[in-house]
């Protein structure tokens, strides 16, 4: 039960970081017309924001803490 | 190569593939040896989220939007980092409770109600008629432009064809058939289709590979990888826009937001998404890698959307062709047959994928929750008693999957062609949406009622209807447009697109905020205002504390008889008689019993029984059903509200048991106290026996031996002196006396206690008494030289008592002053004075006195003062003994005096008679 709790609190956690990461104000910052990498900002930070979410989401669920 | 028959053939050999697959899994699943146990292949089942709108649709999107399309795969990566604390609660609940369907947790939620269920399931269809219309619009169109090949040409529209010619009604039929095989071949007491998983997560990876494939082909065989093309829509004036599509406008990031929650409600509230994710479900710690691969697999088929997108625009830049179509058209463009037919493959696994899943568990809704709640209540049907319901249920289940299918036909006639893919989604999303109050609320709230979550429904699935639906039938001509462009009857305020004034925002967010208003307000407030009933309370607990129950909750909340046999023949009519046999056996066995019944250890239609047949029966008809079945059955009682109380309360029952508890061992320690002090007296009454026996025999021998002595002196010298010889013989039949007087006093003791005494009370004249007695004992006195005085009033009223008892008392007392008085100047009073309605009587001797502590000890049996057994030649000591019984049988008090100085007083009264 203990290790269930914590993981549950640490996807929370996660949830909330997600809420920020993909809305406004965070998302508004990256709106511009610039490039980065040959791809926009915008779309680069979403991609990129979204794997990062997908990567701690993997290391939340599978610990075993 | 792509001709008709081919592309026809194709499609047909890959269907066969998937039936394959299910016929393996089910196969698999029969031997005990499930393959779908396994955690990638139920992330992959969870793929099911992504249909014909994420294959041709998103593009679309994009291709007019920009990233306006990430949301709908966004708001899912965000709702399953929660899944750890929602899904697994429902999950957990809906195994402890064979939950079968959306509709029936819901349903069993509410307690157990048939009308919330059929609400579900009816906003359920109408809602997901839409989306199952989308999938056949893909699959249609993709097949008329793939059969045109190479030309590339839009199809016409669907409604100018006939019925007969009309491609999507044969898919329609087809998937229908297909349907059909993989869900509803035979009836699986647990709502598991093994094999419809197993197909569905090979789709999954299906549709990922080609969309892979033609994003590559896109990006990098037609174009110069992905910064090339973003380059080139950077230097197109028309399309450099959706580079930063998020515009500084308030309405802009409002559709984000609400396109993500709606999306995060979707992936919970789809029925097809609750089939995979809940009722699918073989090990929620599967989640635990669901969560990071599922999002994955959305990101993978997301990558390439922008670059297909974009690439469709720079390679169809006048409009020609439906940009939700470039998945397909651009392979076409660029002659790549093959490409093309698997991406055809893709989507056909897409929209395949979708229609299975979503009309399986729509048809069990259907079934479960809408037709058999009405067909076990229409008394005329005599449904009841059919012996065998398993035909009639897969029967109605078929009749499901084939109307649902119709009808979603009907609706991409009548209103399909005039919107986009992800618009007829959307409205979809927006109709499953409005289950989140009831069902979330319902697993976290033990407040939420039935009828707050009927209210909630109804009023958030009309504000739906309204704002959704209604302008949907308008676009398509079937209602006047003066309704969307003036309101109803002008009433500017209710136009369906801008309710009550709110512009400026898209029709699905514009949507989502009054329907959520309207479903969320209705839910609060009518649960708040009003109460449940013990059922509801029972249930509420049952959801919100899943986590606190055992496996098998809610079993000790029944009361009721039934018999075994009855709840068996009720399990074979619906799950047949060979899965109701097994099912008894294994509760039998589990309990230590057998079945069928053998004389000693017949299995008892207990409440545990009940409740597993009504768990076995929901498994098959719904939680709903299975209550209105099972208590026809059985006759239950019904629970008051202060039971369920009590037996909610755990808590306070514990406190009052303990208190009992507490109450029980303090009396306990009262009766080993009382039984302590018993023993003590016991043992002490134990000695005093002993003495009395000793003491007895000890008085009865002194005299005897006296006797025995001077007799032997008498016969042995016949000639002693006659005087000598006159005072042995007088001392022979003194102790002779005393021997007589002792067995006397024993007898009428004996006599005394054990209440065999006749008593003759009468009016006594006690001066009487006292004149008497003392001429009997004057001889006595004046031999050992005692004074005897008497103080006796001129008028002695007269008393009530036993005459001849109380001479006997007199005579003692007279007897025992005589012994225990001075041995040379003796000296007896006798006085007699009346006081508050007694007669009082004295006898007052100058002997030793007695001490403070023997006053009570000399009215006992052999007790005399000073104790010890050897210094005590003087009496019975029984004589005072009987005089307390006589006096205290007669009313009276006796009790002693001494007044120092050798002095004693032996007092007693009499009751003056009236």
């Amino acid at each position: 039960m203990q290790e269930s709790e914590a993981k549950g609190q640490r996807l929370i956690a996660l949830f909330v970081l997600g809420c920020l990461l993909f809305n406004y104000p965070v998302l508004s910052l990256f709106n511009v017309a610039a490039d980065a990498f040959g791809v926009p900002v915008l779309y680069a930070y979403i991609f990129a924001a979204w794997m990062l979410l997908i990567a701690l989401l993997a290391f939340a669920a599978e610990s075993q803490r | 190569m792509l001709q008709g028959p081919v592309i026809v053939l194709v499609a047909f050999a890959y269907l066969g593939l998937l039936f394959g697959i299910a016929y393996y899994a089910d196969k698999r699943a029969d031997a005990g040896r499930s393959i779908i146990d396994n955690p990638y292949i139920y992330a992959l089942s969870l793929a099911v989220y992504a249909t014909a709108w994420t294959f041709y649709g998103s593009v679309g999107r994009a291709a007019s939007d920009g990233i306006g399309f990430l949301p709908i795969y966004l708001g899912p990566t965000l709702m399953i980092a929660l899944w750890w604390l929602v899904m697994r609660k429902i999950i957990r609940i809906s195994k402890n409770n064979r939950i079968t369907s959306l509709a029936d947790f819901i349903a069993s939620r509410y307690g157990k109600s048939a009308l919330l269920g059929g609400v579900v399931t009816v906003i359920a269809v109408i809602g997901i008629l839409p989306y199952i219309s989308l999938q056949l619009k893909a699959i249609a169109t993709s097949y008329a432009i793939l059969l045109h090949y190479p030309e590339i040409s839009m199809p016409a529209s669907a409604g100018a064809a006939p019925l007969g010619a009309d491609t999507a009604f044969w898919i329609a039929l087809i998937l229908a058939a297909f349907t059909i095989l993989f869900g509803t071949r035979h009836l699986d007491a647990a709502e598991h289709h093994e094999g419809m998983v197993a197909a569905i997560a090979f789709e999954s990876l299906v549709k990922l590979l080609a969309f892979l494939a033609v994003g590559l082909f896109v990006t990098y065989g037609m174009y110069d990888g992905v910064g090339d093309i973003f380059a080139r829509v950077r230097s197109d004036s028309q399309l450099s826009r959706l580079l930063t599509p998020l515009e500084g406008v308030a309405g802009s990031y409002a559709n984000w937001v609400w396109l993500t929650i709606l999306s995060m409600l979707a992936i919970m509230f789809l029925p097809r998404q609750f089939q995979v994710a809940v009722i699918e479900n073989k090990d929620e710690r599967h989640l635990k890698k669901a969560i990071w691969l599922f999002p994955l697999y959305m990101l993978a088929i997301n990558l390439f959307v922008l670059p297909i997108a974009f690439g469709g625009n720079l390679r169809f830049p006048d409009g020609s062709v439906d940009a939700d179509t470039f998945v397909l058209t651009l392979p076409m463009a660029a002659k790549q047959e093959g490409l093309a037919l698997l991406v055809f493959i893709g989507g056909l696994s897409a929209a395949t994928g979708m229609v299975i899943v979503e009309t399986i568990a729509l048809s069990t809704m259907v079934c479960n929750d809408l037709v058999m709640p009405v067909l076990l209540r229409l008394k005329g049907l005599r449904l009841a008693e059919r012996r065998d319901l398993t035909a009639l249920l897969l029967g109605i289940r078929r009749g499901a999957i084939v109307l649902m299918l119709m009808l979603g036909y009907l609706y991409f006639r009548l209103a399909g062609e005039a919107y986009a893919l992800v618009s007829i989604g959307l409205v979809s999303f927006a109709a499953v949406a409005q289950f989140a109050p009831a069902l979330l609320g319902g697993i976290f709230w033990k407040g939420g009622t039935r009828n707050g979550a009927f209210c909630g429904l109804v009023a958030g699935f009309g504000v739906w209807g309204y704002t959704l639906l209604l302008p949907a039938l308008v676009r398509s001509g079937w209602l006047p447009a003066s309704l969307i462009e003036h309101g109803p009857w002008g009433i500017e305020l209710l136009k369906p697109l801008q309710l009550f004034g709110l512009a400026g925002l898209d029709q699905i967010t514009h949507a989502m905020i009054w329907s959520m208003i309207a479903n969320v307000g209705a839910y609060a407030a009518v649960s708040l205002l009003g109460t449940r009933d013990p059922q509801e309370a029972r249930q509420a607990s049952v959801f919100v504390d899943a986590y606190l129950q055992g496996d098998t909750p809610g079993a000790p909340f029944w009361r009721g008889t039934a018999s075994a046999s009855e709840l068996h023949r009720l399990l074979t009519r619906f799950i047949g008689a060979d899965s109701a046999d097994s099912a008894f056996r294994e509760f039998a066995r589990n309990r230590g019993l057998a079945w069928p019944d053998s004389k000693e250890n017949a299995l008892q239609a207990d409440a545990n029984l009940v409740y597993f047949v009504e768990m076995q029966l929901a498994g098959a008809i719904g939680a709903a059903s299975a209550h209105i079945m099972v208590a026809s059955a059985v006759k239950e009682e019904a629970l008051s509200i202060e039971e369920v109380r009590e037996m909610l309360d755990e808590a306070s029952q514990v406190i009052v048991y303990s208190h009992r508890l507490e109450q029980k061992s303090r009396e306990l320690e009262r009766a080993t106290e009382e039984l302590r002090g018993a023993n003590e007296r016991l043992k002490e009454l134990d000695s005093l026996k002993d003495d009395f026996v000793a003491t007895v025999s000890h008085e009865l021998r002194t005299p005897l031996t006296a006797i025995r002595t001077f007799s032997q002196i008498l016969r042995d010298n016949p000639d002693l002196e006659p005087t000598e010889r006159a005072r042995q013989l007088g001392i022979v039949i003194r102790e002779s006396e005393r021997l007589t007087r002792l067995i006397n006093q024993i007898l009428d003791i004996s006599k005394l206690e054990s209440g065999n005494v006749e008593w003759n009370p009468g009016p006594v004249d006690m001066k009487e008494i006292v004149e008497d007695t003392v001429a009997a004992m004057s001889e006595l006195f004046k031999e050992k030289n005692i004074e005897l005085y008497k103080r006796v009033p001129e008028r002695v009223p007269l008393v009530t008592a036993d005459l001849d008892r109380i001479v006997q008392v007199m005579l003692n007392l007279l007897s025992n002053a005589e012994k225990f008085c001075h041995p040379r100047r003796g000296k007896v009073e006798i006085a007699l004075s009346e006081a508050g309605g007694f007669l009082r009587v004295d006898v007052r001797d100058n002997g030793t006195g007695i001490s403070f502590a023997d006053r009570e000890l000399i009215f006992e049996r052999f007790r005399r003062a000073g104790d010890s057994v050897a210094d005590k030649p003087h009496g019975t000591g029984l004589g005072l003994h009987i005089c307390r019984r006589i006096v205290e049988r007669l009313d009276g008090r006796i009790w002693v005096e001494s007044g120092g100085a050798g002095e004693t007083c032996i007092s007693f009264t009499l009751p003056l008679a009236r």
